[in-house]
Order: structure tokens, then C-alpha cells, then sequence
């Protein structure tokens, strides 16, 4: 070979090494994810010979430790649930509001200190809300509520509200700030006032973003969040079944995972009804997942028209 | 010769330090269609801009002079830029319906001021027909603005300046993202608004401005505005020789 070839094969080569070097840490993802949920299923899979799926879903009592084990989730199945509403109605009002004002109605000279706040919000870690929910907003909803204990849904509900707000405030602000400007030209043009735009062309605009930042940075990041809960709601395998159920101690799906792990004999039936347990999560967040890609899939659709 | 609609006087504006617009006076009469028309970057738009104080929401932009509008100056702080905005309206370069439906777009300035459900239907109606879009759109009013053609778009966003029963129609390049038939259609329009209407049109296509315009005011770079008169006298004996240049394409 020429020396001129030689050069062009190595550069070749060398194009070739990174392309395949970026691939693979790409596809390292796909690959994790798809060992998790394998091994999830085949640890999981086994408390379905015992129990009948139907019956582990709708099973209104959880007693796993018992020489019959009871193996019923809808106290946890619908602990998660009331927890996260909960969340949801303080997430999402703070969420978008945030948003808006960032996006809409702030002076650059406070926008940028407004928005680091919010993104320092998302870095505190998770036991810390739970240390601050224990110390303060416990004692102080007992008092405030007169209730036997702080320990409720609604506390995990007004922390879990809390955490949530930086995602979905900054996913809002990219769907906002998305929306052409001349929607609000347009709007502006026609004697709209500022909150006239906001609310009747702006929002409306960005619509689809914003439920998907409710969806995917609120719900699938709530349900799945399990520290805090584990240390405010009081753990109780009690279902909740009315708006009172908010004043009670509620156990989530997370938190009885986290709490039994422990105390579950490797390979037994307790154990793998914990992994079933992780099997019902993995799949609400990927359908969660799945139903906001499709929203903003729609979106980016309607957009490009 | 029709009243004086604007009387615009020593007209300044600024982009934070840039000037684009320089001591622009200029008189536009009622009921005809007064065409400006420049080179890019003359500051055109941005005088279209000034008139309806949408310069506003643009950070950084303000303006110095007077806007005579109805015995007062429109620029004055104590202005009502709503009310303003509702008399003056705007149609702008690229057409930019709501993502709403069709009624929905030519009935969101008539909601915004409160008028009552009853007549929207009817406002509804007026301003498409007005704006030669009636027949094409009566039997699909629930669909998407977006779901329109080019040129079908830009006549919804006419009729969605209509509706709010404006005297001034400010039009930025309407026609610029337009094929020939679609903007043959609005220069039709433009021709027929005038008698409703006070039209100021913002053109870089000079054949457009001789076609519909009775007054030409002809801007340059640097934002002073050179000539303005009659149209057919701007185009046919221009005074002024750039203007003239310009004109017969030496420059632009």
C-alpha cells in the first residue's frame, strides 16, 4: 500500500472506533433496561402459582409473612395512588405557575435566579424532604388536624407535591417557551392583554408539552419515589377509600418494598411477591411513559404543520 | 382627497442602540391604500410596528415623535393600548392562524372584548365573507386554521383582524410567503378593504405596491423615508433620482 492509503484506511479505522464506541453507550441503556425487566419478571413470576394475578391486584389484605401468606396490593396499589393525586393537585398548580412566570412574565434580571432556584430544588436528595416532613410538617399536621398521628398520605402528598414542582415547571418552560412568537403577535395584535395571551393562546399552544411534563416528570417520577414516603406516611397497609383517607397513614408500593426486603427470605414467596411488586411499578411508569411520548409526538406533529 | 387618517411626525425608533427609523413624517389619508415600500432592513416593518405600539412586547424597542390618531398623539403614555390594537389591526408576513379551529381563530378578538355568543356567529360570518373566504371554509369551520393552504391562511388571518371591526389594517409583506394565485387573491382583497378601510401595506415587491396602492412612501437604508406621494407618480417621475434608481432595480 501507498502511503496516501494507508493514511485513508487508518482515518477509516479511526471514524469506524468512535462510531461504534458511541453505540455501544447508547445502547448500554437499552440493555440495562431490558435486564431489569427480565429479571424483574423471572424473580417476580413465581408468586402468580400461588396467587391468581387478579386476586394480587384486588386483594384488599397484605399479609405475606404468615405460614399462608395473604398476598393482596390494593392497599398499596391504591396507597400510591392517593399519594400521588395528593401530589399532583400541589405539583401541578405550583408546576405551571412557575413556569409561566419564567417563561412569560419575568424580567431577565430575575428569571435566571428564579430558575437556578427551582433547578437546586430538584438537587436536594430525597431523605432530606423526609427529614424535614418528620421533623416539622409532622408534628405540625397532627396539631393543625388534631389527628392521632402526622404520619399521612397527605404529608408524603405535600412533600412528594414539593419535589415534583422543579421538573415539571422546567419541562413547561421548554413547552411555553416553544410556542412561535407569532402566536403572541398575533394575540398582542388583536387587543389581547398580556394575561389574555397567556391564558388563550399561549397555554393552549403548548398544551400536549405540559401534560406530558405532568405525566412524565410528575406522576412517573412520584409513584416511583420511595425514601419520603417510606419516612411521612406511617407505612399502615390500611385502604384508603375516601377524600379522609388523606388524614390516615397510607403504605405506598415503593415504601412496602423497601421496608421487606430485608425480612423476605431469598427465593420464597414473600420475596417474589415483592419483586411482583416492582413488576406493577415498572409497568404504570412505562405506560405512563408511553402515553406522554405519544402526546408529544402529536405535539411535534401539530407543530411542523 | 380623502381625510387625514395618520399624521405621523418626526418619527424616531431605536433597537436597544441601533436607529432604524429616522424623523419619518408622513400623512396617511382615510380610505386608500398607502404602500411603503424599501429595501431590507429599512426599517418598514418596524414602522408598521410603531403604529399599532406592538414595538412593545419587543425588548429593547422604543420609539420617539408624535402619531396624530383621532386629535391625539397614539404614541402618549396614557394611551389605552387595548382599545388602541382593536382599531388598528394587523396582518402579518408569515400567515400565523392559532392552532385552533377556524371559527374559533376569527372569533378569539371578538371574545377577548365580550362579545356576546349570539353575535359570533354572525361576526363569524361577515369577516369570512369579507375577507373572500366564506364559501371556501362554511362547511368546515370546526377544522383546524392549520389545516388550510397558504394563501387560505393568511385570508383567515385577514378575517381574524376584520372581526374586531378595526379602521386601519396594517399589513406586514402579507403576500411574501404567498404562490402568484394566492397573493392575486389578497391584492383583490386589498383593493376592495379600501373602501371600508384604511390600508397600510408593507411590500418589498414593487409591481405589488403599483397595483394596489394609491400612495407610495419609498424608505432607504438608514431608515429616512426619501419620497412618498402618488403612486403613479413615484413610479412614473420619481424626484428623487436614488428613489428613481431603486425603482427601475439599479439597487435593492
Amino acid at each position: 500500500m501507498t502511503n496516501k492509503q494507508t493514511s485513508l484506511f487508518r482515518r477509516k479505522l479511526h471514524e469506524r472506533t468512535i462510531k461504534y464506541f458511541f453505540f455501544a453507550c447508547a445502547a448500554t441503556s437499552i440493555v440495562v433496561l431490558f435486564f431489569i425487566a427480565i429479571f424483574l419478571f423471572h424473580e417476580g413470576v413465581g408468586v402468580f402459582r400461588v396467587v391468581e394475578i387478579t386476586d394480587f391486584l384486588s386483594g384488599r389484605r397484605w399479609a405475606p409473612a404468615r405460614v399462608q401468606p395473604i398476598l393482596g396490593i390494593l392497599p398499596m396499589l391504591l396507597g400510591s395512588l392517593f399519594v400521588t393525586v395528593g401530589a399532583m393537585i400541589v405539583a401541578v398548580p405550583l408546576g405551571l405557575s412557575a413556569a409561566v412566570y419564567i417563561a412569560e412574565i419575568a424580567p431577565p434580571k430575575i428569571k435566571n435566579p428564579i430558575k437556578s432556584a427551582i433547578e437546586l430544588l430538584a438537587g436536594i436528595p430525597s431523605v432530606v424532604y423526609g427529614f424535614i416532613g418528620l421533623v416539622f410538617l409532622v408534628p405540625w399536621l397532627q396539631e393543625t388536624f388534631n389527628l392521632p398521628t402526622g404520619f399521612t398520605a397527605l404529608t408524603g402528598s405535600l412533600l412528594l407535591g414539593v419535589m415534583a414542582v422543579p421538573i415539571i415547571a422546567s419541562i413547561s418552560e421548554d413547552a411555553i417557551y416553544a410556542v412561535p412568537r407569532d402566536f403572541r403577535e398575533a394575540s398582542y395584535a388583536l387587543g389581547a392583554t398580556k394575561w389574555q395571551t397567556i391564558t388563550r393562546a399561549v397555554l393552549p399552544a403548548s398544551i400536549s408539552g405540559i401534560s406530558a411534563a405532568i405525566i412524565l416528570g410528575g406522576m412517573s417520577r412520584v409513584i416511583g419515589e420511595t425514601m419520603t414516603v417510606l419516612m411521612v406516611t406511617g407505612n399502615a397497609p390500611i385502604i384508603p377509600d375516601s377524600i379522609c383517607s388523606f388524614l390516615r397513614p397510607v403504605r405506598t408500593m415503593t415504601a412496602s418494598v423497601a421496608l421487606e426486603m430485608g425480612e423476605a427470605a431469598k427465593g420464597g414467596i414473600h420475596y417474589s411477591a415483592l419483586f411482583a411488586i416492582g413488576l406493577v411499578l415498572f409497568t404504570i411508569t412505562f405506560l405512563l411513559n408511553l402515553i406522554a411520548d405519544f402526546i408529544l409526538h402529536r405535539y411535534k406533529e401539530a407543530q411542523k404543520r | 382627497m380623502s381625510a387625514t387618517m395618520l399624521t405621523v411626525k418626526e418619527l424616531n425608533f431605536y433597537y436597544s442602540k441601533t436607529q432604524v427609523l429616522r424623523d419619518v413624517n408622513i400623512e396617511i389619508p382615510g380610505n386608500e391604500v398607502t404602500a411603503i415600500i424599501g429595501p431590507s432592513g429599512c426599517g418598514k416593518s418596524s414602522f408598521l410596528k410603531a403604529l399599532n405600539r406592538l414595538y412593545e412586547i419587543i425588548p429593547g424597542a422604543r420609539v420617539t415623535g408624535e402619531i396624530i390618531y383621532n386629535g391625539g398623539n397614539l404614541l402618549s403614555r396614557d394611551v389605552d393600548v387595548v382599545g388602541l390594537r382593536k382599531e388598528i389591526g394587523m396582518v402579518f408576513q408569515r400567515p400565523n392562524p392559532f392552532p385552533k379551529s377556524i371559527y374559533a381563530n376569527v372569533a378569539y378578538g371578538p371574545r377577548l372584548h365580550g362579545v356576546k355568543r349570539k353575535e359570533l356567529d354572525r361576526i363569524v360570518e361577515e369577516s369570512l365573507r369579507k375577507a373572500g373566504l366564506w364559501d371556501e371554509v362554511k362547511d368546515k369551520l370546526n377544522k383546524s386554521g392549520l389545516d388550510l393552504s397558504g394563501g387560505e391562511q393568511q385570508r383567515l388571518c385577514i378575517a381574524r383582524c376584520l372581526a374586531v371591526e378595526p379602521k386601519i389594517i396594517l399589513m406586514d409583506e402579507p403576500c411574501s410567503a404567498l404562490d402568484p394565485i394566492a397573493t392575486a387573491k389578497i391584492e383583490d382583497l386589498i383593493y376592495n378593504l379600501k373602501q371600508d378601510y384604511t390600508v397600510i401595506i408593507v411590500t418589498h415587491n414593487m409591481q405589488q405596491a403599483a397595483r394596489v396602492s394609491d400612495k407610495t412612501a419609498v424608505f432607504l437604508t438608514g431608515g429616512k423615508m426619501v419620497e412618498y406621494g402618488e403612486t403613479v407618480k413615484i413610479f412614473e417621475n420619481p424626484e428623487n433620482k436614488i428613489v428613481e434608481d431603486y425603482i427601475t432595480g439599479k439597487f435593492g
